[in-house]
């Protein structure tokens, strides 16, 4: 075996042009294989990054009108659905795959909070209770929380995160100021912030509407406030943190149908639907994949041109190699030893085709990822992988010279010089 | 008795393009003898040591090697025996380039099975036997046709042969190349070694202790000298 490895090692020394060109098939198919395969493995576990990361395995239930959140600002709450209190709560919370849920109204905060004349243009008000900060992981920065007293009292107080403070007092510290909101007074009590700091890598459009919800600013009030300050009942959206990430799905189905069978009309597209991160991202993923398919599979066809450029060659090298199989024969070579010989030859070429493509197609996956800022992920396993592939090819390539080689007849093959 | 012929016959070709080549050949060689074939281009000596030297098979007749016939043994027995009972000299030396001179003698032992230290080992005897000891690791290339050919007489005696079958090996030789290989022919055959070689120099045929000629695929003489 070791004899038969050196003798294929020979072949390709001794002719190192053809065999680099023969390579040449090989390394472009693995290279653009590994650069396509760590491109789609980079941007999956960038989702995944993102998820762990932004989502907080938390799940979102709202109301929808068919595709569409239900805007109660714009339309009237149908009679079959029930204004919720928090009670609903206790129930949702038995579901094991839940861990914490909480309560919540929101609203665009656009053009209704304002500091003197200094009015807020983006962001979103929201009246919370008082398990809404611990479920998304928010941790006060400065200031005081929510106390019952807040909620009892209707007391109008906010807290706000740090983007808001900044667009709203412009570095200045926030906590004591007073705001108007809806014309009314409130008090900044406290200012908020993720418990660990992360962004969300955006490199996509798709990205964008996965993340960006989650890097708005935040202004909440106590949700005992709310009709206070929007004069009638809203309707609740929910928040779920999930007991782990692969349980996001199942626990917003559970509380999507506790929520949903309050509802009492069956047949109406009103209904509380549950909006995930992981979902969307397998949606993105699914996305990725469909168009990167298509590029593996040219991928591998140019690994089959490749494969039958070995053949070729090993079918020439056959040729050429005639007197010396002849000879070999005549020493007491056997048929095994003679197509053992250029079947491993093919497979040995195949095999440093395979390795100059992996170190080609990992540098090309860099480029890749600085041009285009992509991410990129290299798995040690697609590496392996790919090496063995291109053995393979080489064995099945290498199969129909091999097998002509060892039926040579010696005497013929001895005449040849 | 080293090897018996009894009625060979080779044809080449099928039906109407049926061409004899060899036609009812006998003889038989003692174990130590040193025979010369000669013969025209043509008349059939080279298929005939295709034949002995299992190379090739014949189309009828039987060919018995210490008593054994394996002439039509199929690929995997007959490649036993040439590696095991006989060795080749021939005309072009056939060495591998990219293989030492030792390397080269080691191909059939590798094919016989022998360990890798002892392949080294023996084929230093070998070369040393041919007064190349000092080349052996020297490349193909780096050596003269004679000292070529030389390592590929040790190349055919190193695996310990019972009979060495020589096609021309001063063929492509000058003279006093040719003259060493045939005094080195002369030493293996006093030592022992049965030969059998095929020439049309006569100078070289008349170093062997009897002399068969070919002319049409028929054998004749068979006279000692």
């Amino acid at each position: 075996m070791i004899e038969n490895i050196r003798e294929a090692f020979d072949g390709i020394r001794s002719h190192k042009l053809r065999s680099c060109l023969t390579m040449l098939g090989i390394i472009i198919g693995i290279a653009s294989l590994i650069a396509i395969s760590s491109t789609i493995m980079g941007t999956n576990e960038q989702i995944k990054e993102n998820l762990i990361g932004s989502g907080n395995n938390t799940v979102t239930i709202q109301l929808y009108q068919g595709d569409y959140p239900f805007e109660s600002e714009y339309s009237t709450l149908p009679e079959y659905v029930p204004i919720l209190g928090t009670e609903i709560l206790d129930q949702i919370s038995k579901v094991p795959q839940i861990a914490k849920a909480s309560a919540y109204y929101s609203r665009n905060a656009y053009g209704i909070i304002w500091d003197g004349s200094n009015g807020l243009s983006q962001g979103t008000i929201y009246g919370v209770d008082n398990n809404y900060l611990s479920v998304y992981g928010y941790v006060i920065r400065a200031g005081r929380n929510f106390v019952d007293t807040d909620f009892s009292q209707y007391r109008k107080v906010i807290l706000i995160d740090k983007q808001v403070s900044e667009s709203l007092f412009l570095g200045e510290d926030p906590i004591g100021k007073t705001v108007e909101i809806s014309g009314e007074p409130y008090e900044v009590i406290g200012e908020f912030t993720q418990s660990t700091e992360f962004s969300p890598v955006i490199s996509s459009i798709e990205d964008y509407y996965t993340y960006h919800t989650t890097t708005g600013g935040k202004v909440l009030i106590p949700y005992t406030t709310w009709p206070v300050l929007f004069k009638y009942d809203d309707v609740f959206s929910f928040v779920i943190q999930a007991t782990g990430t692969d349980d996001m799905t199942t626990a917003g189905k559970r509380a999507e149908d506790i929520l949903n069978a309050t509802i009492t009309n069956e047949s109406t597209t009103v209904k509380y639907k549950s909006k995930n991160l992981l979902e969307q991202a397998k949606e993105l993923q699914e996305l990725s994949g469909a168009t990167n398919r298509q590029l593996i599979l040219v991928a591998c066809i140019s690994l089959l041109v490749g494969g039958i450029g070995v053949m070729n060659i090993m079918l020439v090298s056959v040729t050429e190699r005639t007197p010396e199989i002849g000879l070999k024969k005549a020493l007491g070579a056997r048929k095994r030893k003679i197509s053992a010989q250029f079947l491993i030859e093919a497979g040995v070429l195949t095999c440093i085709g395979g390795i100059l493509g992996v170190v080609v197609g990992v540098g090309l996956a860099y480029v890749i990822s600085k041009v285009s800022s992509v991410p990129i992920f290299i798995s040690g396993y697609i590496v392996t992988a790919t090496v063995i592939f291109s053995f393979i090819i080489g064995m099945f390539f290498g199969a129909v010279p091999a097998v002509q080689a060892s039926r040579l007849n010696p005497i013929d093959a001895l005449r040849r010089e | 008795m080293l090897i018996e012929l009894k009625h060979i016959e080779k044809d080449y070709g099928q039906g109407e393009q049926k061409v004899p080549v060899l036609h009812d050949i006998n003889f038989c060689m003692e174990q130590g003898e040193y025979i010369a074939i000669m013969g025209p281009s043509g008349s059939g000596k080279s298929t005939l040591m295709n034949i002995i030297g299992y190379l090739d098979m014949p189309t009828r007749g039987a060919y018995l090697f210490d008593g054994e016939d394996n002439s039509r043994a199929g690929d995997a027995r007959m490649a036993l025996v040439r590696n095991e009972r006989i060795g080749f000299v021939f005309q072009s030396f056939h060495l591998l380039s990219q293989r030492r001179a030792w390397e080269n003698v080691a191909l059939p032992l590798m094919y016989g099975g022998v360990p890798k230290r002892e392949r080294r080992k023996r084929a230093e005897e070998a070369l040393s036997l041919v007064g190349l000891e000092d080349r052996m690791n020297f490349y193909p290339y780096q050596l003269s046709g004679g000292q070529c050919q030389r390592v590929a007489i040790s190349r055919a005696i190193a695996t310990r042969p019972r009979l060495l079958l020589a096609d021309e090996p001063t063929g492509a030789l000058d003279s006093k190349s040719g003259q060493q290989i045939m005094d080195i022919f002369d030493e293996l055959h006093h030592s022992g070694m049965s030969i059998i070689m095929i020439t049309h120099e006569r100078a070289v045929a008349e170093r062997a202790k009897r002399i068969l000629y070919i002319y049409d695929g028929k054998l004749s003489g068979g006279e000692n000298e």
